[in-house]
């Protein structure tokens, strides 16, 4: 296989052709569907990023804003519960994820995170909506409401970064490759995709801070990928080409899109933010999903793994 | 108990696969499709859920010992390398996975959920889920032959040698013998590929004698164990976390309190 020239750039020193075995991957392709795994990245940040809003909701005293991001976080967490799950090759065996507690295995780590996280979020649902309570047990669900509220934003910025390193604790170069930065792009992802959907169901007076949020998140995603893709070199291509790549720029585009909007219009309409916080919304979930394809694209080229590993080597 | 290991010696590797049928025959493999995959006499394509010999096979237009052959054909069988520092293992989020006494790395599949963690994960590409069965497979080591004190299946079959199964540290000073002995008969490409303890995985249990880059078998040049980089993720993954919570404090101030 010989090197592309991109641009009638000419290349200082000529790239060394690389040896494969009829073209085959060295790796093997992550056998997670997409719509489950790059699904549950969007739907964790999510369930991370409203916990992190209602617990500001709840101690600044924003009780629509507080009920609504309550809501969207466990429905995000019951989804990502039921992507993880359908995702095994042996769904009935899911609660041997909790078999052992594993700190060199992302997975396990992720496992009891999230379910630690599922206690708090269940209390803050059930004090938004009594009538799921007992009535002897209300008032237990009240007094424990601002601790929950509290620990599941704690545990929330958990749930939005241990899925970065869940990816890169592999093999597949773009993956492996992007660890300094991932956690980054997963925050501000989460905290932008979350304050979009904060955007579109909360009032416009109790959005002060998801508008804050969803800027300040968006900035932090977009300034941690830009870092990722130009230190990445060549194993960082699946992020700017193929199909991943087109979602990844597709997701900045509308992430700045949002960003404008929220700016813009974010306080004067219902309509600008409703239509802000959707992009800012959509953006995320694609963005995970233009990660997990550059990941999994990674795998599939013997070049991605073979040519780093020869330059670190040189030539045998 | 001392750890075992395979040395597959490829320059005596003669292509019969017979490496490939025993494995199949006494761990019970699935078959892989009955396939023509045009690659030489190599209709395996690569190790997998249902592979766990591959007989690897590569013709070269290159000249050889003999004054007027043109053409090498290489010939190698690859198998999991149960590495010093297993990606599969570490990852493993149920302890399916496990090191075994005799040093090697296998699959309970008892207790294995198909979380597929392990696929991505492994360096060289070996394990892979079985998707009628949904759960992760890949050589043993023959755990089961090896506790009676019985050879591996494939090393068992093989006729010339090439796959020669014992203590590693024995086989690793038999193997640098070999490579000094082919060396000085004029084959100055043979080189020892996963013998070092000092690579990234801290040295394979299954280690080979190849005679080009390791690459040219469909193996990684330099393979590294993906959680030789973890605590550094951990240590990110907790910065951008502070970072999370402390958007999420900035946001929020100075907001009026209930």
């Amino acid at each position: 296989m010989t090197e592309r020239r991109r641009g009638g750039e000419r290349l200082m020193v000529p790239k060394a052709e690389f040896s494969s075995y009829y073209g085959k991957p060295v790796l093997k392709r992550p056998v997670w569907e997409e719509r489950y795994i790059a699904g549950y990245l969007f739907t964790g940040g999510i369930a991370a990023g409203t916990a992190l809003l209602a617990a500001g909701a709840d101690v600044t005293g924003q009780p629509s804003l507080r009920r609504s991001m309550r809501l969207s976080s466990l429905a995000a967490l019951a989804v990502s519960g039921f992507a993880l799950v359908r995702d095994l090759g042996r769904p009935e065996r899911f609660a041997n994820m909790l078999r052992v507690f594993k700190p060199t295995s992302p997975m396990s780590v992720g496992s009891w995170l999230l379910s630690a996280f599922a206690l708090p979020t269940g209390i803050g649902v059930m004090d938004e909506v009594p009538a799921l309570v007992p009535r002897p047990l209300r008032s237990v669900v009240r007094r424990l409401s601002r601790p929950a509220a509290v620990s599941a934003a704690a545990l929330g910025s958990g749930v939005a970064t241990y899925t970065a390193v869940l990816i890169c604790d592999t093999s597949a170069p773009s993956w492996h490759a992007a660890y300094p930065e991932m956690p980054f792009v997963f925050a501000g992802s989460a905290l932008s995709g979350s304050a979009g959907l904060a955007l579109m169901v909360a009032p416009i007076r109790e959005a002060g801070s998801a508008r804050t949020l969803a800027v300040a998140g968006a900035l932090l995603e977009l300034s941690a990928a830009q870092r990722m893709e130009r230190r990445l070199g060549f194993v960082g291509e699946p992020y700017r080409e193929h199909a991943s790549g087109r979602k990844l720029k597709a997701a900045k585009a509308m992430t700045v899109a949002g960003v404008a909007t929220t700016v813009l219009l974010g306080r004067r309409s219902r309509a600008g933010a409703f239509l802000a916080g959707a992009a800012l919304f959509g953006a995320s979930a694609l963005t995970r999903f233009g990660v997990f394809e550059a990941g999994v694209i990674s795998t599939e080229d013997p070049a991605y793994t073979v040519r780093p590993q020869r330059e670190r080597v040189g030539e045998g | 108990m001392s750890r075992m290991g395979f040395f597959t010696d490829t320059s005596i590797c003669i292509g019969c696969k017979a490496c490939e049928v025993a494995c199949k025959e006494w761990n019970s493999v699935p078959d892989d499709g009955f396939n023509l995959l045009g690659m030489s006499f190599d209709n395996t394509g690569m190790l997998g859920a249902n592979s766990w010999r591959h007989v690897a096979f590569i013709e070269q237009s290159k000249p050889v010992a003999q004054p007027d052959a043109h053409v090498r054909w290489l010939m190698s069988s690859d198998v999991c390398k149960h590495c010093t520092h297993a990606g599969c293992l570490d990852v493993c989020p149920t302890g399916s996975l496990f090191r075994t006494e005799f040093g090697t790395v296998v699959v309970q599949e008892d207790i294995c959920n198909g979380c597929g963690y392990c696929v991505p994960a492994c360096p060289y590409g070996v394990i892979d889920r079985r998707e009628d069965d949904g759960r992760v497979w890949k050589c043993t080591l023959c755990y089961d032959r090896i506790g009676d004190g019985l050879e591996p299946a494939c090393a068992k079959a093989c006729p010339t040698d090439s796959i020669q199964f014992g203590e590693l540290d024995e086989l690793r000073e038999r193997a640098r013998g070999r490579v000094d002995e082919l060396v000085s008969a004029g084959v100055v490409d043979a080189r020892l590929y996963g013998a070092s303890p000092d690579d990234g995985v801290g040295g394979a249990g299954a280690f080979f004698l190849l005679l080009d880059e390791p690459e040219v078998y469909g193996l990684p040049p330099d393979p590294v164990v993906p959680t030789r980089d973890l605590a550094s993720m951990w240590r990110h993954a907790a910065a951008a976390a502070g970072v999370f919570l402390g958007l999420g404090v900035a946001a929020f101030a100075g907001r009026r309190s209930s």
